[in-house]
């Protein structure tokens, strides 16, 4: 979030430009409702012109009457009197049905920017998502998609109201005195020239607020979250020393640019009495010389107060359309980058397969021009058990994410039951594999919900018995509400439960090939031996692919790819790789054997 | 919120005097503006001179300019009242939090305590800057302005009235209708914000389950949800607007339709009079409606501003549980001792540990077992006081812990907490994180605690070496790097007491192994505290403690323990083959 938002200040007025036109072309299906509420702002507006020249007939018959033997004409007063009280209502009407419109289409496109944002991370490759803050992403879709909200919201209308006041307001000007009309503009011009030139100086401390707000929050948040090794480091001093600082810059920023809105409105008064002042002395030389009647100034001194109140809300909203086009080219950016490809010219689908699996001369990298995994081929037979194992960071969920295609291969092929898995959806290849990983993901709701997860048809049976098989039945029967608790993170839940439930859940999905990732950290040994007993009742007769750290899995393996930073280096059974006397044996000897092993497992 | 203002200093109360003084004075040039316009209105139609109707039209500009001037100063100092209020709340709530212990922070989850530690403030910020010109202003003007007109004519009077008492009762209402809706929109956002952070975390069992539509139509229901509150109180908000206009433009008219008929029924003496009046008392009347719509605007902020200050107050409210000691020397080095210690958190019925003693002496290695949670964690966790034990004593180097000062335990204890949690930064900085004695680790010294957590080897292979960038949480390196950072971290600072809260998790076994084979060699005389899952790990210990459920079932040496103690045994059988056993 901080990042994008120093980037921003150059170019500006054409990504200003390129940002609005963007969102304007979103709101396209919008555009009747648009269209309606703009004509009835421009209704509204036009008939809250017409009121000022009829205030001022009011003023005359009442000036005109006021000495004369006939005394003032109440019936016209009255005529006058209502025909007022329908344009002011009217207007308000009409101004009321704008702002419901407005307000309407606003928080109908906040919706589709917020759903298209929650659409397009399906969308994207994991490479994007990997290598993206989540907290970025998150802030596109609150703060940005909010600020976009807002200043449509407040601005769209009365942007088009305060144009269109502007010129009615000049053109009524003129049509009743131009002489008058000129004096009035010229000096309301010169005032807000002086406001302009303050703006844009202003300009560099609302923007500075920001992203020194950003860079607060920024530190911040890294300071809460990481809490605890703050207070045991004794790293106190240090990060409110950091904290301070950016505090105070803050500060500087915040008061500035308080100050520099806050005098607005003062300075906008002030050119309002200037223009009054300049049309009553201009209007008093006309009405000595009996070029106008005093009527025509009690108009003009309503006009101009009409006339310099738009001015000042467009000034106004100049400045928030600053920030929604800020935040609309973040919210763009995010819904235009590069989407996975498009697959729904692939008619192939591969149902029941039988798990055989092929690597073909795989050459991966994540990175261009840095490949990690050379032409690498290799066999799977069906219901075969391959362990994938090598030290931290070797790139063991490498393996993970080209099965899956969360990545694509750079060259080769892999095939299930010989077909290459390019020529399947992944949506198909999904099916294919069920998948249990280390991270134990579980979504707040509650526990059945949880475990049926995708699998919508499943019934609770299916869903109870797959607990039962997985043996953790019996703790959900003693949580209150059973399956129906709702899991947050306020549950007290262990790590271990987390995964057996993760297990429950690729029981309940069924696939052919499974994909597991044994890491059994902070877990204690009765749950580990629970977990394992439910991943052994899982994979028996699928075919699958184990990151494996146990020593029987390993043993027991049919196929063992040995990885070491990011390549596999190895393949083959443990009996065959202890004869080579390569990578497999030394890490194998240094964890298994010898009297001070780590006894991991047997 | 009136309990946030008792953090405003000396001089920023001296600022709002002095804005008090000056909004008077503004409000005065502003009040006198209408008389002047009276004045050129009558000259205007009495005919008057050209050179007159100047003279009047410099008067009030230089009152108009002058009540700007006034503004602005007064600007300067709402601004910086304003800002430096929040500057201020900011500090002390991030100072507050840091001296937070971890039952606080998990009171209050850390997003929420930044929430309020920005969000919040910025709120009270925008009252108080608005707050100050208007809060002041409003009463000031309308007080002024109806005393000037209430001896006009009773007639206006009571039409202003009318017309100020329909404004509040529409808006007001208004208000209080949609009020509760505004702060369900709070957790509204909230549930998005969950719903979206669980589809990036889970990004990989969403897409392996095809659960995109799911998740799309779970997302879709929250923001269905929010959104027709949003409509909701858009909706209603949207009223206000053009009904300020009309009430404005309807008094107007109605004072004009008022005065025709007090002019008409006026002797031909008064008629005049009662003519500039009516041109006056328009102008006064609208600053007194004006005036009452700032004092609504401040009914329509201050809701939303009182939930922040609430939120504020909560946190400013909050004592930590644990705080700091006197401070105290101590008795002897590296020594670890509890006295039938027992624990419960704070609102819980049932004990976490119960009755546990033991003494860990310089050098020594003592490890702790036992199933997910029968304690283990806590029970280290009462050493560095993360928490504070119940009952019973918890001693370190002979002095009880809650003497020393939180600075001074944290000085002799080195931490590695389960999950490993590195900064922004560079690994340099990470590695050297924090102060022993005031002071920052030594090259030398994280240089060395490097080698020994295995980390220089990957470190060394960068191209920056203990310069390279780490991003926040550390998403760079991978989990068996990070863990291998957190440990090396806090070797650094030459504790006499490590404690490692299961802290190979995430290490390959070869890299496990020669870490610990390197502690043992290198740290000879500092006191390990050891929370291990499996035996293999702890056999060597000098000291194994056995805690079922909370309670220490086993305390000795391996081999006593294989004798003695059931629970022992039951997880050794598990994990060890017979041979080994033997």
């Amino acid at each position: 979030m901080r990042m994008g938002g120093r980037g921003q200040s150059f170019d500006r007025a054409k990504d200003f430009k390129k940002s609005i036109k963007k969102l304007i072309i979103y709101c396209k299906k919008y555009v009747w409702a648009i269209v309606v509420a703009l004509v009835l702002a421009l209704a509204g507006t036009v008939l809250s012109l017409i009121g000022p020249n009829k205030v001022g007939d009011l003023s005359n018959i009442i000036k005109e009457g006021m000495f004369a033997e006939t005394g003032i004409d109440m019936a016209a007063i009255t005529k006058i009197g209502l025909t007022l009280v329908t344009i002011y209502c009217l207007s308000a009407i009409f101004s009321y049905i704008t702002s419901f419109i407005m307000a309407t289409v606003t928080q109908k496109v906040s919706k589709r920017l917020r759903g298209d944002i929650c659409h397009k991370i399906n969308k994207l490759p994991l490479k994007y998502l990997d290598g993206h803050s989540h907290g970025d992403i998150l802030s596109r879709v609150t703060n940005d998609v909010d600020t976009i909200s807002q200043s449509l919201n407040n601005s769209v209308a009365s942007l088009v109201t305060s144009l269109a006041m502007l010129f009615g307001c000049t053109i009524m000007m003129f049509l009743t005195n131009w002489i008058m009309a000129l004096s009035a503009i010229v000096s309301a011009l010169i005032g807000f020239s002086v406001m302009g030139v303050i703006m844009m100086k202003s300009q560099k401390y609302f923007k500075a607020q920001q992203d020194s707000l950003g860079d607060l929050n920024g530190q911040v948040e890294e300071n809460y979250t990481g809490h605890n090794i703050v207070k045991a480091f004794n790293g106190e001093k240090q990060e409110e020393q950091a904290f301070s600082k950016l505090n105070k810059k803050l500060y500087t920023n915040s008061w500035k640019s308080q100050f520099f809105s806050g005098i607005m409105q003062p300075l906008m008064s002030f050119v309002g009495n200037l223009s009054f002042v300049v049309v009553c002395v201009v209007g008093a030389v006309l009405c000595s010389n009996e070029i106008i009647e005093f009527g025509v100034i009690v108009s003009f001194m309503i006009y101009i107060r009409l006339f310099t109140s738009p001015l000042s809300q467009l000034a106004q909203i100049a400045t928030t359309l600053q920030s929604t086009a800020a935040a609309s080219e973040r919210v763009f950016e995010f819904l235009e980058e590069r989407e996975l490809e498009d697959e729904s010219s692939k008619t192939l689908v591969l149902e029941n397969v039988v798990g055989k699996v092929e690597f073909k001369n795989v050459v991966f990298g994540y990175d261009e021009g840095k490949t990690i995994i050379h032409n690498f081929s290799a066999k799977v037979k069906p219901g075969d058990k391959v362990a994938i194992v090598g030290p931290t960071g070797a790139g063991k969920t490498t393996m993970v994410n080209l099965l899956m295609r969360f990545y694509e291969i750079d060259s080769g092929e892999i095939l299930i039951d010989d077909v290459p898995i390019s020529n399947l959806t992944r949506e198909n290849i999904h099916k294919l594999f069920g998948m249990v990983l280390q991270d134990t993901w579980l979504f707040e709701g509650t526990i059945r919900d949880n475990i049926r997860y995708s699998e919508l048809d499943a019934t609770d049976e299916e869903i109870e018995n797959a607990c039962k098989v997985v043996g953790i039945d019996h703790f959900i029967r003693t949580l209150p509400e059973g399956y129906n608790t709702v899991f947050s993170d306020n549950t007290s839940i262990s790590v271990g439960q987390k995964q057996l439930l993760t297990i429950a859940r690729a029981m309940v999905e069924n696939a052919p090939m499974l994909i597991l990732d044994e890491a059994t950290s902070s877990v204690d040994t009765r749950t580990e031996q629970l977990i394992q007993t439910a991943m052994d009742k899982l994979t028996k007769g699928r075919t699958t692919f184990v990151i494996a750290h146990r020593l029987s899995t390993i043993k027991n393996a049919n196929l063992i790819l040995v990885m070491k930073d990011g390549n596999i280096i190895e393949k083959g059974t443990h009996r065959t790789l202890m004869k080579q006397d390569g990578f497999y044996k030394d890490l194998y000897e240094s964890q298994f054997t010898s009297k001070h092993a780590e006894v991991i497992e047997t | 919120m009136l309990k946030l203002l008792k953090y405003l200093t000396k001089k920023e109360w001296l600022y709002c005097a002095i804005s008090v003084v000056l909004i008077a004075g503004t409000v005065y040039l502003e009040l006198e503006l209408p008389s002047y316009m009276s004045d050129i209105t009558t000259l205007l139609t009495t005919g008057g001179a050209v050179k007159e109707i100047v003279i009047k039209g410099l008067i009030m500009l230089a009152c108009a300019l002058g009540s700007a001037a006034l503004s602005v100063i007064i600007g300067y100092f709402v601004a910086k009242v304003a800002a430096g209020l929040s500057a201020r709340l900011r500090a002390i709530i991030f100072s507050k939090v840091q001296s937070f212990s971890n039952a606080e922070i998990r009171k209050f989850s850390t997003a929420s305590l930044i929430t309020r530690t920005t969000n919040d403030v910025t709120q009270i910020q925008n009252l108080v800057s608005f707050g100050m010109q208007s809060m002041i202003r409003a009463p000031i003007m309308a007080v002024w302005a109806i005393v000037i007109i209430l001896g006009k004519s009773w007639e206006w009077s009571v039409l202003t009235a009318s017309a100020v008492g329909l404004l509040m009762i529409v808006i007001l209402t208004l208000v209080l209708f949609v009020m509760p809706k505004f702060k369900k929109l709070q957790t509204q956002t909230d549930s998005i914000n969950r719903i979206m952070r669980e589809n990036l975390t889970g990004v990989r069992v969403v897409r392996a389950y095809n659960a995109e539509e799911f998740e799309e139509k779970r997302f879709g229901q929250a923001n269905e949800d929010l959104t027709k509150t949003h409509l909701f109180t858009s909706r209603f908000m949207v009223v206000l607007n053009p009904f300020m206009n009309l009430m404005m433009s309807g008094l107007s008219l109605g004072i004009y339709w008022l005065g025709a008929i007090i002019i008409q029924n006026a002797n031909v003496s008064l008629k005049l009079t009662a003519f500039s009046d009516m041109v006056v008392f328009m102008s006064y009347a609208m600053q007194v409606v004006m005036a009452f719509i700032l004092l609504t605007m401040i009914f329509i902020m201050l809701p939303r501003a009182t939930v922040s200050a609430k939120r504020i107050n909560e946190i400013i409210g909050t004592k930590s549980a644990i705080l700091d000691g006197e401070g105290a020397e101590p008795i002897s080095t590296g020594e670890v001792e509890f006295k039938n210690v027992s624990f419960k958190y704070p609102d819980a019925d049932e004990y976490v540990l119960q009755d546990i003693s033991f003494k860990a002496e310089r050098g020594q290695t003592v490890a702790f077992i036992g199933s997910t949670g029968s304690g283990k964690s806590t029970l280290i966790n009462l050493v560095p006081r993360i928490y504070d034990a119940t009952e019973g004593e918890v001693l370190v180097d002979g002095v009880t812990v809650k003497d020393y000062k939180l600075s001074q335990i944290n000085g002799m204890v080195g931490d590695v907490p389960q999950k490993a949690f590195l900064f922004s930064g560079t690994i340099k900085s990470n590695l050297q994180y924090g102060e022993i004695k005031g002071e920052k680790a030594s090259e030398e010294s994280y240089v060395r605690a490097a080698k020994i957590a295995q980390a220089s080897s990957f470190i060394e292979k960068k191209e920056d070496k203990y310069d390279s960038e780490i991003t926040q949480g550390g998403t760079n390196v991978s989990g068996g790097q990070k863990q291998r950072l957190a440990i090396a971290r806090a070797i650094a600072r030459n504790p006499e007491i490590m404690i490692f809260d299961d802290s190979f998790s995430a290490l390959d076994f070869k890299t496990d192994k020669r870490l610990r084979q390197a502690i043992k060699r290198e740290l000879k005389s500092t006191t390990n505290l050891i929370v291990a899952q499996r035996i293999g790990t702890i056999k060597d210990a000098d000291l194994i403690i056995v805690l079922d459920n909370g309670k220490m079932v086993g305390k000795g040496k391996h081999e006593e323990l294989m004798k003695k103690c059931s629970v022992y045994r039951e997880i050794a059988t598990s994990q060890l083959s017979k041979e080994e056993l033997a």
